[in-house]
């Protein structure tokens, strides 16, 4: 997933499904993104919550359109989230 | 003001973009440094964290698991202390 590559956060609920650790957030889950830049690789924070072995994903800024995401602000207004490779799909 | 229920299935931590939060101000302590209590609650954690009893992402965990009324209710370190008092009841070193 390189920078410019869109993307979209999956459109899961883990919480649905028991005890759970998730660090992207609710409002982001669906929506459609472009990937900024890689951060790095990371422990799951996932497993790490749980004590469980983590393996290293990969983390990247995502860039989200405001107003469409919260019905407020001025064109061009952006988000930026870091959310983890496992949450996006490729578009 | 009451905040209105969190949607279905979402945790009380992740309220970014809630509209019932909007217009709530927002509240200075978060940036504050820990007050005696905040930091007494922080030497336990560093404590059990160097003891390999807990991690930080455990800590968030157990802080996110918290029920809504409890997590809106408590103070920051409030919520530390009483995951804290969680994780080591689920790990055994403590007993209830």
């Amino acid at each position: 997933m390189s920078p410019g590559t869109q993307v979209r956060v999956k459109a899961d609920f883990p919480e649905t499904r028991g005890p759970c650790h998730i660090r992207t957030p609710h409002y982001l889950r669906g929506r459609l993104g472009v990937v900024e830049r890689h951060l790095g690789d990371f422990p799951n924070p996932e497993d790490l919550a749980f004590a469980r072995p983590a393996a290293r994903v990969p983390l990247f800024h995502v860039r989200f359109d405001q107003p469409s995401l919260w019905q407020e602000g001025a064109a061009g207004d952006a988000l930026l989230v870091e959310i983890f490779a496992h949450w996006l799909e490729p578009v | 003001m009451t905040p209105d229920p969190a949607p279905p299935m979402i945790p009380a931590h992740d309220l970014g973009g809630a509209s019932r939060f909007r217009c709530a101000p927002v509240d200075p302590d978060d940036d504050a440094p820990p007050d005696a209590f905040g930091q007494q609650v922080d030497a336990l954690r560093q404590i059990l964290a160097r003891r390999g009893l807990m991690s930080v992402d455990e800590l968030r965990r157990a802080i996110e698991s918290l029920p809504e009324a409890e997590y809106h209710a408590l103070t920051y370190y409030e919520r530390w202390l009483r995951a804290i008092a969680m994780l080591m009841a689920e790990k055994g070193v403590v007993h209830p």
